[in-house]
């Protein structure tokens, strides 16, 4: 077999080597082979429900934006207002076209006064990338490229700040929710983050490759009298769904705005200065409060079937009312879930007569208030 | 060394078929097979008298990330479902050859290119 030239290699985390030992059922993911899982995708999850679930995340794109005007190239190039953000904090937000569409979801770490860490989808890191250095041309302030400067291990789970505790000198209980804070986990030097992508508590570790194996091997040593269990990432995607948090590429596209996607709240006009797409983004928000568009959604199954992305909505007379976004059989609930974008008529929790057409059959399913699961607090 | 029982034969959609006892062969899914689906969660099959064709669809798999269609390997009338794998489709991945195993069928015709079991674990290495 040989490989195609226009078929770039795969590139490979730093833990690439220990997932084989471990077992793990590999996967494409946005060029990177990346583990799916490791043996029971159910017990992964259930695991991270119940106990802790560790993850390699290294695929994930940092870009590190410093400099005097780094907070306003973050305001300019961004929705939202990063200059406004405390030190040791971090804020979920999206980067749009002019047009308004969603380039990508972001998280982005304020690192101090002049210093912040945007981390971008490994399916969009280029591009954001790419949009954020053009966009940060006329300010005083540079954008660096840190995709291989960082491995990123998530710990999540109720066991979680146990678990990191016994490994961490850093003051976890003062550490909130969409916090970070440089600390030594296990005698690696890594920015710990109170931030993930499951529902539950958990910690995102970003440390320099070289440090990644060390760490995972000290976490699952931390962790195994606690159940910690390696995961991959199809169960990263039922505990994301599960909470009902958005995928780029699923709920998030370019062709939808922030209010489309129901996250209008993440565009923040009144910060100073123009931004990248403030234009037709206020021409989206009244749009949505006039005319409401089709309406992010829960859906619950009511037989065994699952409904997949891209499978239509349909009402009581067989008639398309909206998309599956992300779909799969849900390990807590029992029963097969989706996220779906619904006509606005039919998209109330409850909604008489919806069904998904699964290859075909009218399947009906319940409309319910996103997320599926919350935690208890 | 193979982990495809020697006795069966296997089709080129991971399916696989007994040797007929009395005109009667059971058909499953190969471990390999299991093995790509991952945890499967609910399986759609032929009901009781229904008549499969070889190399047909008879039913589906669903699985965490994905669903599958299920191939007769064989041609004739089910005489049996594995009410245990409707109950808990985890026997799927668990005993894909034993207790996962998914129905039967009173044969009249086997498919025309079924594999014996090292061709099946060539195929499968490909």
């Amino acid at each position: 077999m040989s490989e195609s030239p226009s078929q770039p290699a795969q590139r490979r985390t730093a833990l690439d080597a220990l997932h084989r030992t471990l077992g793990a059922t590999m996967t494409d993911f946005a060029g990177w082979d990346m583990p799916l899982r490791y043996a029971s995708e159910r017990e992964e999850h259930q695991a991270v429900r119940t106990r802790a679930g560790l993850f390699d995340l290294s695929h994930m794109g940092e870009i590190t934006v410093t400099g005097p005007q780094a907070g306003e190239v973050l305001d300019y190039a961004l929705v939202g207002h990063l200059s406004a953000l405390a030190v040791g904090r971090a804020r979920y937000t999206m980067i749009c076209a002019a047009d308004g569409g969603i380039v990508d979801d972001l998280i982005v770490y304020r690192l101090g006064d002049q210093e912040f860490m945007v981390v971008a989808n490994a399916s969009n890191a280029q591009v954001v990338l790419d949009a954020v250095t053009g966009r940060a041309a006329r300010f005083d302030a540079a954008v660096r490229d840190d995709r291989d400067a960082y491995a990123l291990l998530a710990v999540q789970g109720p066991e979680s700040p146990g678990i990191l505790k016994s490994l961490t000198d850093a003051d976890l209980d003062g550490l909130k929710y969409y916090a970070g804070l440089p600390g030594t986990v296990a005698g690696v030097p890594a920015l710990i983050a109170r931030t993930g992508y499951t529902g539950e508590d958990g910690f995102e570790l970003f440390v320099a490759p070289a440090d990644a194996e060390r760490l995972w091997q000290a976490l699952t040593g931390a962790g195994a009298d606690k159940g910690l269990v390696p995961c991959g990432l199809s169960c990263r995607d039922t505990l994301r769904l599960e909470a009902g948090m958005p995928l780029y590429g699923h709920e998030l596209t370019t062709a939808l705005t922030p209010f489309d996607a129901g996250l209008g709240r993440v565009v923040k006009f009144d910060k100073p200065g123009d931004f990248v797409g403030r234009e037709a983004l206020t021409a989206a928000a009244e749009k949505a409060a006039a005319t409401p568009p089709r309406k992010l959604v829960g859906l619950v199954a009511q037989g065994r079937r699952v409904p997949r992305a891209g499978y239509p909505v349909t009402d009581a007379s067989g008639a398309v009312v909206g998309e599956v976004t992300s779909g799969a059989p849900s390990p807590t609930l029992g029963v097969p879930i989706a996220m779906a974008y619904v006509d606005a008529a039919l998209a109330a929790p409850g909604s008489a007569g919806v069904a998904v057409d699964i290859r075909g059959a009218q399947e009906p399913h319940e409309v319910v208030a996103l997320p599926f699961y919350k935690r208890e607090r | 060394m193979s982990i495809n029982p020697e006795q069966l034969r296997y089709s080129k959609e991971h399916e696989w078929l007994s040797a007929p006892e009395a005109g009667v062969a059971t058909v499953g899914i190969t471990s390999h097979a299991a093995d790509a689906l991952g945890d499967v969660v609910f399986v759609q099959l032929p009901e009781v008298g229904a008549t499969v064709s070889a190399g047909e669809t008879c039913g589906e798999l669903e699985s965490t990330k994905s669903v599958s269609d299920l191939y007769s390997p064989v041609s004739g009338e089910v005489t049996e479902v594995n009410q245990d794998v409707v109950d808990d489709p985890s026997l799927v991945n668990s005993a894909p050859f034993e207790g996962g195993w998914l129905f039967k069928v009173r044969e009249s015709a086997e498919g025309a290119d079924l594999l014996t079991a090292a061709e099946y674990d060539a195929f499968i290495a490909g």
